[in-house]
């Protein structure tokens, strides 16, 4: 049957199971637009393409599916350039439809021409130009083979006019990926898994530092099977939360220049790393000078390419980390740590008394009051949190307890402001049945807010909670300690969000008190709509403890003693 | 030290700037890099010589890897090869020097391409330090102007690299089916 490439590309979308797209049109997409009348795909009109592709993670992350954006070229392309780049730092499967002048075009600096593929070269893991009707179809089966397998990531694929245009003989059957150079599925050699065994089993301060390939990889189950056998304790990424459960005896919660100081002070003290399934990334490991020492390292990873990139380790395992831990699984011995994790329980209880939620109510409403409250409220339920970037992200990590995959998602690598609220519209659109908090600062917020028209009119019951404190408070926080509380370009001069909320048709209210938390909280869920809760918490908060940058993960400033916190707020 | 990679990729448009692009964004510094068809039409290969220490090149080798087009990737530094650089290089002369100049192309096994009135051209085939010695004896002549292909290298032997590259014809029955690790590819890490 003669079909135009338009007609394809949607129809080849529905083969690779698509139900939902977010996208924006323009003049060089117009004609996909108007095939789209064919087609049962569900387009979701986002305000700005930025947020289609924040989207399309959610989506992604929430779901495990490939998430796709849709823009025009030029400007529509540019604009997702921030989304795409944050798909590729957090390895998140999305494919990126834009449209592209007519082939003849290309190169004339046409209206809205942009070399979208010469942009988004090193921020994609793989792109396509496709400029006739007959590449459509396999383009976008090895799109999608490409972003979903092995490390996935995100994939641009730019159609010109002419080709959404003209027509090819199509018989609607699914076209096999060639791709010659890409053998995404490695496996270890037996003598690697012979030597991570020896190092495994001869440990006495064993740690496993747990990351988000486990979620990508679905080895939950596995890794709990090592941890619990061999009573290894787990500490865990920003991207790994919900790999291993909160709650767990072994859990020590989340590492790193915001990490547990107990879980830092661990790696640094231990004589085995056992990484699985993350990167060693700068935020994890502070200086790599000073960084674990005395450990030697097995790191398990799908990406070749990160093996000794940051931290040189002893036994690589490259492969899939299921099936790798799968390999490992059957050898791996019963062991005991008994004084190791005693130690740790030690240092535990240690710092628990310098936790924001010992401090006596002094009226102010703080961060980690309104995030711990949230997470009480939904214990339990099926709940999804996104985050943007900083402080409220933190508090978020470290105050929201994660016992499943998937149900937080975040912007790690890249740290992007104004992810959470699309994130949050891709991860309700993939899981209708989840309740989906977006967890944000007041910062952030305002760099993508226009998505709450996306939100209303797609009658999504999302609940919003800013965390305001008038500050970009990271950013902040770092003039705080390092410039001398110069507070240059921070404070933020805010709207009234309640109005603003209003202005859309959500229901919103201001928090200022601790005790109102809950009840705002409870009254949300129960409103069947979405709601954005502005809770106004202490302005000049900080987040600790904090590992410096350029110094080592043991050296932590701490939270003052609360005694200390007390006097100074009074 | 300089490490000597041999590249398969397929032979598509923009593979060049995908394999330049991952050397820039990773901050290695490429000394040369050489391009041209091989005796498969949708194979290019790719001499590429960088400076990088041990763990570098495997990094390089890995991140090569990564790109989508690339097929094969192999560090021959270490291993038996015939490494060449071509360079033509134009010399003024007097009537005198001429003869000179001719004396030294033959003691290094170059040829003469061109006599001008004021002007010799020669050309030369070699490893890079012998291209380098000629010009150092040729400099005090005057060079007015040279140019180097930058370096290719093939293994000596039987082995061959290419060898390991499946063909990539996308109408072949026997295309490697994705996802299927292929045997004849190294991935010492």
């Amino acid at each position: 049957m003669i079909k135009s490439g338009a007609q394809i590309l949607w129809e080849c979308l529905e083969q690779q199971g698509v139900t939902e797209v977010f996208g924006y049109p323009g003049g060089a997409i117009l004609p996909a637009y108007d095939a789209l009348k064919y087609s049962n795909i569900h387009h979701i009109l986002v305000r700005h393409e930025q947020g289609a592709t924040h989207m399309a993670d959610g989506y992604a992350r929430a779901s495990g599916r490939v998430g796709v954006a849709v823009a025009t070229s030029g400007p529509g392309a540019t604009n997702m350039v921030t989304g795409i780049a944050t798909a590729m730092l957090d390895s998140s499967p999305i494919v990126c439809i834009t449209g592209q002048v007519g082939s003849k075009l290309i190169g004339s600096d046409a209206f809205q021409e942009t070399d979208i593929t010469g942009v988004t070269l090193p921020i994609t893991k793989h792109n396509y130009l496709v400029t006739r009707a007959d590449e459509v179809a396999r383009t976008i089966s090895e799109a999608f083979y490409v972003a979903s397998s092995g490390r996935p990531g995100p994939v641009l694929v730019d159609i010109t006019k002419d080709a959404q245009q003209g027509t090819c003989e199509f018989d609607g059957k699914p076209i096999k990926p060639q791709l010659p150079g890409y053998r995404p599925d490695l496996s270890p050699t037996s003598e690697e898994y012979k030597h991570a065994l020896e190092l495994i089993h001869s440990a006495k301060r064993p740690v496993i530092l747990a990351g988000h390939g486990i979620i990508l990889s679905g080895a939950m189950q596995e890794v709990r099977t090592l941890a619990e056998r061999a009573n290894i304790p787990v500490g865990l990424t920003l991207l790994g939360l919900g790999a291993f459960p909160a709650s767990h005896p072994l859990s020590l919660g989340m590492m790193g220049m915001h990490g547990e100081a107990w879980l830092n002070t661990t790696i640094q003290e231990a004589d085995l790393l056992i990484a699985l399934g993350m990167r060693f990334d700068d935020r994890v490991t502070g200086n790599l000078k000073t960084y674990a020492q005395n450990a030697k390292k097995i790191h398990v990873e799908i990406d070749r390419a990160e093996i000794n990139k940051n931290v040189k380790v002893d036994v690589p395992l490259v492969g899939d980390l299921r099936a790798v831990l799968r390999e490992l699984l059957p050898h791996v011995k019963q062991q005991e740590h008994r004084e190791w994790i005693a130690y740790i329980d030690r240092m535990k209880g240690e710092t628990a008394v310098r936790d924001i939620q010992n401090l006596p109510d002094s009226g102010h409403l703080y961060a980690a009051h309104v995030i711990n409250d949230i997470w009480r409220e939904t214990l339990g339920t099926e709940t999804i949190v996104t985050t943007d970037v900083g402080q409220h992200q933190m508090w978020e990590a470290q105050y929201y307890k994660h016992e499943e995959p998937r149900t937080l998602i975040t912007s790690g690598g890249l740290g992007t402001m104004g992810f959470a609220l699309p994130a949050a519209i891709g991860a309700k659109v993939a899981r209708p049945n989840a309740e989906v908090w977006v967890v944000v600062g007041d910062g952030g917020f305002q760099m993508t807010m226009s998505e709450l028209a996306t939100l209303v009119q797609e009658k999504l019951k999302i609940h919003i909670a800013i965390i305001n404190n008038g500050y970009l408070g990271m950013v902040r926080q770092w003039q705080e300690f390092f410039y001398d509380r110069n507070y240059e370009a921070t404070p933020l001069l805010n709207p009234n969000f309640v109005k603003l909320a209003e202005a859309y048709g959500i229901r919103s209210c201001a928090v200022t008190q601790r005790a109102e938390v809950v009840p705002a909280v409870k009254a949300a869920r129960q409103h069947n709509g979405p709601v954005l809760l502005d809770f106004q918490v202490e302005q000049e908060d900080s987040v600790f403890p904090m590992v410096p940058a350029g110094a080592g993960l043991h050296e932590m400033i701490r939270r003052p003693s609360p005694i200390v916190e007390t006097a100074a707020d009074s | 030290m300089l490490n000597t990679f041999v590249v398969y990729v397929e032979n598509k448009p923009g593979v060049l700037a995908r394999v330049s692009t991952l050397f820039r964004r990773r901050a290695y510094n490429i000394d040369s890099l050489t391009v041209g068809r091989t005796e498969k039409p949708e194979v290019s290969r790719m001499t590429i010589v960088v400076d990088a220490d041990h763990d570098q090149a495997l990094r390089i080798e890995a991140t090569l890897y990564k790109l989508v087009n690339v097929l094969f990737v192999e560090n021959i530094t270490n291993e038996p090869a015939i490494l060449r650089d071509l360079a033509m290089i134009k010399v003024a002369v007097t009537q005198e020097a001429r003869t000179q100049v001719f004396k030294l192309a033959e003691v290094f096994n170059a040829r003469v391409e061109d006599v001008a009135p004021e002007s010799v051209t020669i050309e030369i085939t070699g490893a890079e330090d012998k291209i380098d010695r000629l010009l150092e004896v040729l400099r005090p002549y005057g060079v007015l102007e040279m140019v180097r292909t930058g370096v290719v290298a093939l293994r000596r032997g039987s082995k061959s690299s290419a060898a390991a590259t499946a063909s990539p014809t996308p109408t072949s029955a026997n295309a490697s089916e994705p996802g299927i690790h292929n045997e004849d590819v190294s991935y010492s890490v």
